[in-house]
């Protein structure tokens, strides 16, 4: 069967938009993604090495951030959890399930795997220190007009295309 | 008024709203081709502008609407979580999310998207996020002067510039259109095809029409204190609206009935005067406090009766009318304002000679007051401003 073509691009982001707004009202908060990632990095260790956590400063200031039970109970992982059910859902309607490694034309698979690697690296430190990623610094960041938020939003865009010319091997 | 949790939905109701939330967000996403590197980069190599168009029309979508829920007071942004600022680490973050972005080619929202319709390298990507917070962990002391460096609060960014919200907004809508324009233009000199810039399709004209009507009913409609306050600089129509009052005596008397649970005074005197001294059963209020969520639990409770205090009666009315217009209910003014209060009570100076019965039960029921009201005052430890709690929504990734 043929793959379903992608929404039209203004029609997603108003989408998108209203969907943020609703969020807004009902929760007081805006979309993110890369707090469930923290979530889990920090339920991992803890499972693993419960001591270290103790003495480390970093995961002390987030049991204080977040106190409650697990961190696992938390908005984002929620959410997040959600995504990967949406996203299936949709990809199952427009035929688009498939096992695929996806990478540039003139590049091997294991660039690719090394490239989402230390991307993912990237962005886990990254998201980190700009307190949000760009669902919930930049795009939620803009919502509100915070600041910070739009300061980071540039600042991704600003950096892929600083250093987009020194990667152009690994997509076109 | 919004934001409906803590209060309409509970917290953990919150974490089935956010389930659904992230279901169509996740669904929206994949439907607009967030599921791809190679669209995703796209953007980075000028060969589909797509994320572009779509984040940025979102971000404006969202602005506006907030902006417009604000405006019509059906949302207060006090309580809303506004990122912080710590301008270093947003900029290195941010650059390092930059350079995450072109290597890696998602970021992680739309990994997990790209994930669970089975892309391989996102699940890696995925699992490389996972370690990076790991590393920001294990290296915090090395992060933390810049993590923390520069904290300038949770200013918002019109602020910052010192301009007003609605140039702003106006502003960002010129560059995301600007944006849309230009990014049209290159993508049509990446691929060779040539497609008008431009195009009047019923998609984008019913877009564009459903932002412009939002924006011309927001000039059209001032917000609701503007125009409330504007209301009430009419003398005529303040003293003629009909308030319910409460006399000086009855007012004097249920003060004093520490059995009646149901009288609550809101005053509306300045701060300085009512740290100075206050009735019990009373809580300072401005105006700002009526346009709050959380002061207005207060006027909220069921079986109170709200009655506004200031040194005149007119201020009374002003307040009393915002607060009926706002559909507040069991509002009712002290008759004459403190003014009277004090000197009918406070001051009160017998009736030589009564004429009749009322008369002297006046007397006596005035001097018994005058004796204990300011023992009352004296005792009552002013409880200060209507707390505030800023209670922000844990917020952020």
């Amino acid at each position: 069967m043929q793959e379903t073509k992608y929404m039209n691009p203004y029609l997603a982001g108003v989408l998108l938009g209203l969907l943020l707004i609703a969020t807004i009202y009902i929760t007081g908060r805006g979309l993110g993604a890369s707090g469930a990632f923290k979530s889990y990095a920090v339920t991992v260790v803890e499972k693993v090495a419960p001591t270290h956590t103790a003495n480390t400063k970093f995961y002390d200031e987030y049991g204080k951030e977040h106190p409650g039970s697990s961190p696992l109970m938390n908005w984002l992982v929620f959410e997040v959890t959600g995504v990967l059910i949406g996203a299936f859902l949709s990809g199952l309607i427009s035929n688009r399930l498939d096992f695929k490694l996806e990478k540039g034309p003139h590049t091997t698979n294991n660039i690719r795997i090394a490239g989402a690697l230390i991307g993912g690296l990237l962005w886990g430190v990254g998201s980190q220190l700009g307190r949000g990623c760009t669902s919930g610094a930049a795009l939620s960041g803009m919502a509100v007009m915070s600041t910070g938020g739009i300061i980071t939003m540039f600042a991704i865009f600003a950096g892929a295309y600083a250093f987009a010319y020194f990667f152009r091997k690994f997509w076109i | 008024m919004g934001p409906l949790v803590p209060d309409i939905i509970s917290n953990n109701l919150n974490f089935i709203v956010a389930l659904v939330i992230g279901i169509l967000f996740g669904a929206i996403l994949e439907q607009a081709g967030f599921s791809t590197s190679k669209k995703l980069v796209g953007l980075f190599y000028g060969y589909d502008f797509t994320v572009l168009r779509v984040f940025f029309t979102a971000g404006i979508v969202a602005m506006i609407g907030v902006m417009g829920l604000n405006h019509f007071g059906l949302l207060d942004m006090n309580l809303v979580y506004i990122n912080p600022t710590f301008l270093w680490s947003a900029i290195i973050g941010g650059l390092i999310m930059g350079l995450g972005f072109v290597v890696g080619g998602f970021c992680p929202g739309t990994s997990v998207c790209a994930a669970a319709i089975g892309k391989i390298d996102a699940m890696i990507f995925i699992v490389g996020a996972f370690f990076g917070v790991i590393v920001f962990a294990e290296g915090y002391p090395i992060f933390e002067p810049l993590y923390k460096a520069t904290n300038l609060g949770s200013p918002r960014f019109f602020e910052t510039l010192g301009m007003s919200q609605n140039v702003f907004a106006f502003i960002m809508v010129v560059m995301a259109l600007s944006a849309f324009w230009i990014a049209s233009i290159v993508e049509n000199k990446v691929n060779k095809v040539s497609k008008s810039p431009i195009r009047f399709t019923p998609y984008y004209i019913g877009i564009a029409s459903i932002g412009f009507l939002m924006a011309v009913s927001a000039f059209i409609f001032p917000d609701r204190k503007a125009s409330l306050t504007q209301l009430v600089e009419d003398t005529n129509f303040v003293k003629t609206y009909n308030l319910e009052t409460m006399s000086a005596d009855e007012f004097a008397y249920r003060l004093m009935d520490d059995q009646d649970d149901k009288f609550q005074i809101i005053d509306f005197r300045t701060e300085k005067e009512y740290t100075k001294e206050s009735m019990p059963k009373s809580t300072l209020f401005t105006i700002d406090n009526l346009f709050e969520k959380e002061p207005n639990q207060l006027l909220r409770l069921k079986h109170k009766i709200n009655v506004f205090v200031a040194d005149d009666e007119m201020t009374e009315r002003k307040m009393a009318i915002i607060a009926s217009e706002l559909g507040y209910k069991r509002i009712k003014i002290l008759e004459g304002g403190l003014k009277a209060f004090n000197d009918q009570i406070l001051n009160f100076n017998p009736i030589e000679n009564p004429k009749n019965i009322d008369e002297v039960y006046q007397n006596r029921f005035r001097d018994k007051a005058k004796e204990i009201i300011p023992i009352l005052i004296k005792n009552n430890k002013s409880a200060g401003p209507v707390k505030k709690e800023l209670k922000r929504v844990v917020g952020g990734c």
